[in-house]
Formats: C-alpha cells, structure tokens, sequence
C-alpha cells in the first residue's frame, strides 16, 4: 500500500472539507441558520447530505462483510431502504414534515413531536434519549472509522480516533447545520464515485455480471458445508425460513434497519431544511441512486468476495475464512488485494467520507437534542442564545461520544462489543418510540397528547426491555441479564433470542398510542388545524 | 434469472434496480412541481415569518 499517495489523497480531501466548513461558518448568523441550515438548502445538497448521513462506514464495510456471510438475500435491505428510506421518507413523510415544522415553527425532530402534540414533557424526553442513547451510535462510528484511518494510514488507534473527532467538531460546532450539509454533499459525492467504480472493477476482475453471479451460485455447497445447519442454503439464495440465518437476516438486518430509518431524528431533520416540496421531489431522484449505489454495490461486492478468495491462488477459501473470521476485515482485504493502488486510495477517503457525514449529523442531533429541547426547552437552562447552549451541548456529547469509543473497550471487558451494537439498539429504540407517534402526528388530527406520550414510553419500556434481557445480540455483551439472572437472555434456546426488538417494541407502541387516544380526550380543534395548515 | 440462484434473491437485485429507476422517473416527473409561482409565495412567506421570529436573535460565539 502507497502510504505518500493515500497520505496526499487524505490531506486534499480534508482541505476540501475544512473549507466547505468554514463556508458553513461565514455563511450562518442565526438560530435557524445553526439548526436548519436558514430552510433553503438546495435539493441537491439536501439529498446527498441525507444520503451520506444515513451511510456510514459500518454500512458498507460492517453490512458489505455480512453479505459476504448472509449473501445476495441481504440485497432486499437495499430495495427497503430506497422504497422506504427514500420513496416513503421523502415523499410521504418529508413534505409533510416539512410544512408542519413549518406551521409549528420546529427547528429540530423532537421540537416538531413536542410542538405537534402540545407536550413540552414528550419534546424533552425525546430530547434526553437522543443524548442518551445516540452516544453509542456515535461512538461505533467514531471507533469503525478510527480503526480504519489507523489500519490505512498506519499511526496509532489514539491518533486516528483524536484527529478524526476533533476535525469533524470543529465543523460541526462552528458551521452548524449549513456546515454539516456542505461537507456532506463533497462526501456523498466521493462516496457515489468510490463505490460507483468499486462495483465497475468487481464484476470485470470476476467476469461480468452473470458470469460472476454463476461463480457464486456454483459455490453452494461451500456455504452449506459451514452454515448448512442453521440454514444457509448458498449465497445467491434465500435462507430456509424460519431457521437461524433467516430471522437474523430477515428481522435483524431487514427489517431492524430498513423500516427504523424512517424514525431517524437525524435524518427527518433534514426535511425541514428545504423552502418547498419541490426540492423533496427532487431529492427522490438524487437520494434514490444514491442509496442503491451505497449499499446495493457493498452487498454485491461482499458477496462476490466469496469467488475472488476462493479462486485466488493465495487464499484458495471463502471470505470470512480468508479473513480468519473477522467480517469487518472483508471489504478491506478485498480492496487491497484486488484493486489497484490508486483505488485503495480513493476507498480510503470515500471511508473516511461516510464515516465523516454520519458523525458530523450526530453530533448535531444530540447538540440540539440536549442544548434546545432538554435543557432549554424542557427545563428552562438557558444562555446568552440557543446557538450557544446547542453549541455547548455539541461540546459535551462530542465528549461523551469520543469518551465511549476510547475507553469502553479498554477498561471494560465486553467494551468493543457493546459498541458495536451502538447502532442498532439507536435504530430499535427510535423505531419503537417515535415511528408510531411521528406516523400519527403527521397523518392523524385524532391522535392525542396521552396517547403519543403513552405511545413513547410504552416503545421505550418494550424496546429496553427486549434489548437488556431478551435479544441476545445486544443482551449478551451489554451482560445486566446475566448479572441479575445469571443467563445471557431470558428467551433460553428459543427463537425469541434472534427477534429484533423492532418486531416486539414496534407494534406494542403502536398499540398503545391507539387504544390511548380513543379513550383520552381529543386534542384542542384549534390547535390540530394551526398543525395540519396548508396539509 | 441473471445467473442467481433463486427468485427470492432475483427479486431483491431486480426489485432494487426497478426502486432506484422509479425514484429516478419520480423526481424528473415532479421535478418542476410546485411551479415557481408556488414556491416563491411560499417563500415570501416565510420571509415575513422569519422576520417575526424571536428566535433569530443571532448571537453567535
């Protein structure tokens, strides 16, 4: 690997990306400004900047390896998340969001559900689990890209996770959310290209799309042989419903990830960042490529990994025994033996690219979450101006969030796995505690404020619930179940052990959040209509 | 079923593509809706709204 090149490749992408930051800076003056990026961003921008926000580096390094284990089934993540995270969100959910932040005046995702509902109690609680639980979340984007900037660039972890935190703070504290779209937008556009030219190579070194696909198919038996039993039928395959492998790829990795976006405090922000539906409908277009171009290419490479190793001469096996089991190292392997040096480059910094537009929106949510919702406007600590208390509230979730990838894996034993579940347990309880309430506030006049805060709290219990003691995924490394019943999960030997608290938390809130507001007095006419104006 | 091994997983490449070009067909559609008429009255709007805004109090660091 050429160090000097990726080294110049790096230091012109970071120029690039300080100045886009320092455009942020000069070109924001107020609140609205700060938190929405003054509601006129152009659709472009806002697009990309969704997009890149949503992909991280575990996206395509974490999910292209899992591909290279579940194989091409994994693929229907992807038509989720563009009929999903990009139809759905933008169409029905982002103009909707759009005008009624509007109307109410919201400047962030918990203010819309706190303003919608009359419920300062539900805009801060929302407010606090932002900055409770998205730490985490932050956190394993912070470690999946320092380790990748230490293993690239060769300098140590510390290094690597200091200047890749501090670089991205800096942008995001002084340029706000104008800062944090303009470097997204370089990011996601380095991104489409890295990946865009990652799909071109692999189906020429394997011989074209069917061909290689074929190569794949015919390597069956090789799948059968290690994960037979627990119902791996082959890469290009379903696995056999109801076994192992088809609940964790069916409700962990599709519906877990694929339907929880649409609740992305982050992301739903965003909608409210544009002057008019029209930018939305052309969001669709750009976000749309986009996402098929991130994660449709990072399943198919994962999987065809699986024919490049078994065909190399020097490893003669399968991916993830290629690399000695460690999923994460697949895509990289990939990149660095079979493209060339030039390539490995770019992939460098298309990385560092996603890990950046991910971290960068992070750390903004839980600034405003904590700054304007909990501490302003839910208790009433404020300073000379939102823009400083967010700013202040940035400083200490970058704190939080730095303090979690660095010293939760040295000092605690099950540390590096509790942070690589940060992102799914954020996606479950976001799913189970604002999807039912955001999905009724936006579409229902007869959803009450009872109901929706029942609804929160109800998603909250079930998802904790199922996350710490049941769903062995999250409840064994995170270990409070062992501690107090002195077994890993409560499910025992049964399935119920690889259902995604999605599946449970999901339809409990919605429940809830239902049966609540029949029975509980309907909300102010008043109010509702100053909501659904113009909708 | 281009060289995949079952419909289940044919479906998801395909379904993925047809996704992404109806996204693609969505936004060139729509892509002058609401006219300029629309958005610029929308916009005045707002221009009105902000300036009535109490939280645009600037005070930066």
């Amino acid at each position: 690997m050429n160090i000097l090149l990726i080294t110049i490749v790096t230091l012109i992408y970071l120029i690039i990306t300080a100045f886009l930051g320092y455009l942020g800076w000069r070109n924001t003056s107020n609140a609205t400004d700060f938190l929405l990026a003054g509601r006129k961003t152009h659709p472009f921008v806002m697009a990309v900047s969704y997009g890149s926000t949503f992909i991280s580096t575990s996206a395509i390094i974490g999910f292209g390896g899992a591909a290279a284990v579940f194989g091409m089934g994994i693929l229907w993540l992807t038509f989720l998340n563009i009929a999903i995270g990009i139809f759905i969100a933008f169409v029905i959910f982002g103009k909707r969001t759009r005008k009624m932040g509007h109307n109410l005046d919201a400047h962030t995702f918990p203010e819309l559900i706190g303003k919608r509902f009359d419920s300062r109690l539900l805009q801060s609680a929302s407010g606090l689990m932002i900055f409770i639980a998205m730490p985490l979340y932050a956190g394993s984007v912070i470690l999946g890209g320092a380790q990748f900037i230490s293993q690239t660039l060769s300098i140590s972890y510390e290094a690597a996770l200091f200047s890749f935190v501090t670089i991205v703070a800096i942008y995001v504290i002084m340029g706000g959310l104008k800062g944090v779209l303009y470097t997204d937008a370089f990011q996601g556009v380095i991104m489409f290209v890295g990946m865009f030219i990652l799909l071109v190579a692999t189906y020429y070194i394997l011989g074209g799309v069917i061909d290689s696909h074929r190569a794949l198919t015919n390597l069956a038996p090789e799948a059968v042989k290690i994960w037979g039993k627990m119902g791996h039928t082959g890469w290009t395959s379903m696995p056999e419903t109801g076994s192992v492998f088809w609940w964790q790829l069916v409700s962990t990795i599709v519906l877990g990830v694929g339907i929880g976006v649409l609740a992305q405090p982050q992301l739903a922000v965003r909608f409210m960042t544009v002057k008019s539906d029209r930018e939305l409908n052309r969001g669709v277009l750009i976000g749309g490529v986009f996402i098929l171009m991130m994660t449709g290419v990072a399943f198919v490479v994962g999987a065809l990994s699986n024919v490049y190793f078994f065909n190399h001469p020097a490893f003669g096996k399968i991916s993830i025994l290629a690399v000695e089991k460690k999923v994460d190292n697949i895509i990289p392997l990939f990149i660095n033996t079979a493209m060339p040096q030039w390539f490995t480059a770019l992939f460098m910094v298309t990385m560092l690219a996603a890990a950046m537009s991910t971290l960068s929106a992070q750390f903004h949510t839980m600034g405003s979450a904590f700054g304007r919702d909990f501490l302003e406007q839910g208790i009433n600590i404020k300073t000379r101006s939102t823009v400083l208390t967010t700013k202040l509230a940035m400083g200490v979730a970058i704190i939080i969030s730095t303090f979690l990838a660095y010293f939760l894996p040295r000092f605690f034993e099950q540390g590096s796995a509790i942070i690589a579940i940060g992102t799914s347990i954020f996606f479950g309880l976001c799913a189970a505690t604002f999807l039912p309430l955001y999905f009724g506030g936006l579409f229902f006049k007869r959803i009450t404020k009872t109901g929706a805060l029942a609804g929160f709290f109800s998603g909250l219990l079930a998802a904790s619930f199922w996350i710490i003691f049941v769903h062995t995924k999250e409840a064994a490394p995170l270990g409070i179940c062992k501690a107090l019943f002195g077994v890993p999960t409560l499910a025992g030997q049964s399935t119920l052990q690889f259902v995604d608290p999605i599946v449970i938390a999901l339809p409990v809130s919605v429940i809830i959040t239902v049966v609540v507001s029949i029975f509980s007095k309907s909300p102010d006419s008043k109010h509702v209509e100053k909501c659904f104006a113009g909708l | 079923m281009l060289g995949l091994g079952s419909l289940g997983v044919f479906l998801a490449y395909v379904m993925s593509i047809i996704a992404g070009a109806l996204c693609v067909v969505y936004g060139l559609k729509n892509w002058n809706i609401p006219s300029d008429s629309e958005v610029e009255k929308e916009v005045s709007e707002e221009i009105e709204w902000e300036k009535r805004d109490p939280e645009n109090e600037g005070g930066l660091f």
